[in-house]
């Protein structure tokens, strides 16, 4: 039981993390649909910090660093010039895939992983050894954090309005802009903490390490209804599904291809509102004129 | 309804080209090759070689059907994420139906049963989302992605527990059917993929471009996508045509499976879709959701990707990931903004036009003598 509360938790790191930018971002305005790929962005540079500096705690600033700098690009098509967000977020998504495989044989000249990096702690699975990673303090305060500034800072308050009405945030002097333009960098700040976490966790980079990660995430701040606590709670519920199937794989209940689905499966039914229906924030990829 | 002006058209593409390009410069430069011998060896190995140009037909049509999907789509304001999905399960459906064919039977009997079959199934993975947004107004965005996976798991399982031929991710082949390669006409295109389902690529293309713009059914479409509320005070079922227009964007992108199924290996594999219906997304967007810009990108993008792998010997192919990433990024950042450029400049024209007095002509002084 110990175990498995470990692993679900491990497994719900990058969830964690990926999902607290999704918050930031689409209560902001701005669709969380590059959260994958600002993740994966992110543990690349992770990779590369890690690697040349010697030391993970370049890695994970060179992560950030890196998950930013691709919520700035996200930024720049659709707050400066009001492109389509999903149009970019899929384009951001395909662009870092790319980039990251060009990069990699052109830093490490291999098409397929990086050598093996320095991270947190070399080995164990058990809380013992979760405890020993920093990073996964900084995973299970990301929501939390991200809940308190949004419902109980002047910022977050702002923030609010501008998801909510951005005409209306305007007309009492709320620079909408310049919050949608914090957002997407504090969004791909914490998606691209997510991604360094995967990198040091596997001390590797490896291509297409994410593997959806992102859409998970994202999937988990819409069950989650754009709510801090609730959204910390779809993450884990999740992992845990994950967790189960992995430990049950021998006894071949379920096929795992049917559990992959339960995220996805849900969020399609939280949206359909069934039961709760889950609705956006109102300006969530509208164009603010 | 007003159409578009042609350089409000043609501009963006060529900014996003550009882009493009400039990109694709720094990547090979920070590789140590010169970007004039990589982008010669790109179209000598697309378009300068009967293989190469082949190659090129083959993802072009794949292309051109998940690019229309999304086209239609669009045209009725909606977002098809989901061409991937319905892409895979098109050409699943037909490889299942062509399992349970008897063996030899001719291709032009056959086809409209393939067809259907791809179509179907196509439309059934595009119309839930359809039904979703018509029924609740859940954003087909998020469910067309959620149902991308649900589907691919779906398939992967279905797959690797019935269907698959030992140690291998695909069907057993089918034997009724298949259609005819390019090369059997033409002997240079020997190897390449290139196939006959092109011709119902065009086809298709041709009808997508008649329903849109000449008939009822297609101007209330278009209707709905550029103003929902206005469509519904002028009479017009909205949610009706959300649907149905989710649907028939699966059932073309559906189609689209045969091309790989029917045309070139003749099973289906697991993963064969490899991003078409991502890439059908940038299709119809630097095709202007038209029908005729659609088959024109199409072939853009086919080259990109072919010419990926003509490159590989100098830069590694996933520079053309990075290009066409690019050329979606800059091409959606580029309309609004050319639009915005435009519409100041007609109207600073405009104001020069109304104001009195008038300003002095450009025009030289000496063409009026005193």
């Amino acid at each position: 039981m110990i175990a498995f509360l470990a692993q679900t938790l491990r497994i719900a790191m990058p969830y964690l993390f990926a999902s607290a930018g999704g918050v930031v971002s689409e209560r902001a305005g701005l669709i969380g649909l590059t959260l994958e790929g600002y993740m994966l962005i992110a543990a690349f540079c992770a990779a590369l910090g890690s690697y040349f500096g010697g030391n993970p705690w370049l890695g994970v600033l060179a992560g950030i660093g890196g998950g930013a700098a691709a919520g700035l690009l996200y930024g720049l098509c659709c707050i400066r010039y009001r492109a389509n967000q999903v149009v970019v977020g899929i384009a951001i998504n395909l662009f870092a895939i790319g980039i990251t495989r060009f990069l990699l044989r052109l830093t490490f000249g291999s098409s397929s992983n990086s050598p093996r990096l320095p991270g947190f702690i070399e080995s164990g699975t058990g809380f013992s050894a979760l405890a020993r990673n920093p990073l996964v303090w900084l995973g299970v305060l990301a929501l939390p954090l991200v809940g308190w500034m949004l419902y109980r800072t002047p910022f977050g308050l702002r923030m609010r309005a501008v998801g909510e009405h951005p005409a209306a945030a305007l007309s009492v002097g709320v620079p909408v802009h310049r919050i949608r333009w914090l957002a997407v960098a504090l969004s791909g700040a914490l998606a691209g903490l997510g991604g360094a976490y995967l990198a040091l966790d596997q001390h590797q980079f490896t291509d297409q390490m994410t593997a959806g990660r992102g859409f998970i995430a994202l999937a988990a701040t819409i069950f989650g209804r754009w709510d801090p606590v609730r959204v910390a709670l779809a993450c884990l519920l999740f992992a845990a599904a994950e967790t189960l199937q992995i430990q049950l794989q021998g006894a071949q209940l379920v096929p795992s291809q049917f559990v992959e689905m339960i995220p996805y499966l849900l969020t399609i039914i939280a949206l359909a509102g069934v039961v709760a229906r889950a609705v956006p924030p109102a300006a969530l990829g509208k164009v603010n004129e | 309804m007003k159409r578009l002006k042609l350089e409000e058209a043609i501009l963006p593409p060529v900014v996003a080209l550009l882009v493009a390009l400039l990109v694709g410069d720094v990547l090979i430069l920070s590789f140590g090759q010169s970007p004039a011998a990589v982008y010669r060896q790109l179209l000598e190995g697309t378009w300068g070689n009967a293989y190469g140009f082949g190659q090129v037909l083959y993802k072009a049509t794949t292309l051109t059907f998940t690019g229309l999907s999304v086209a239609l789509a669009l045209r009725a304001g909606l977002f098809n994420i989901g061409a991937e999905s319905q892409l895979a399960a098109g050409g699943f459906a037909a490889a299942i139906v062509g399992l349970a064919l008897p063996v030899g039977l001719p291709a032009l009997l056959v086809l409209p049963l393939y067809v259907l079959a791809a179509g179907l199934a196509g439309a059934v993975v595009g119309g839930i989302p359809g039904l979703l947004k018509a029924r609740f107004g859940a954003h087909e965005v998020i469910t067309t992605i959620m149902l991308n996976f649900i589907v691919l798991a779906l398939l992967n399982y279905l797959i690797s527990t019935r269907f698959k031929v030992h140690d291998t991710l695909h069907t057993a082949e089918i034997k009724s059917g298949a259609l005819p390669r390019l090369s059997d006409f033409a002997a240079p295109f020997h190897g390449s993929a290139a196939n006959t389902v092109l011709v119902l690529a065009l086809f298709v293309a041709a009808a997508s471009w008649w329903f849109l713009f000449r008939t009822r059914a297609g101007f209330e479409l278009r209707a709905v996508g550029l103003q929902p509320p206005a469509a519904e005070n002028a009479g017009v079922n909205v949610p009706g045509t959300w649907w149905r227009a989710m649907a028939l964007a699966g059932m073309i992108a559906g189609i689209g499976g045969l091309n790989y199924v029917l045309g070139y290996k003749h099973y289906y594999e697991e993963g064969f879709s490899a991003g078409a219906g991502f890439l059908g997304i940038a299709v119809a967007l630097v095709g202007r959701s038209h029908p005729v810009g659609v088959v024109i990108a199409a072939v853009l993008f086919a080259t990109l990707s072919q010419g990926g792998l003509a490159v590989n010997a100098l830069v590694p192919k996933q520079m053309v990931d990075v290009l066409q990433a690019v050329v979606i990024i800059s091409m959606a950042t580029a309309v609004p903004e050319v639009r915005r450029v435009l519409r100041e400049a007609g109207s600073a024209k405009r104001e020069a036009r109304t104001a009195w007095p008038p300003p002095r002509s450009p025009l030289p002084a000496s063409r009026f003598p005193q």
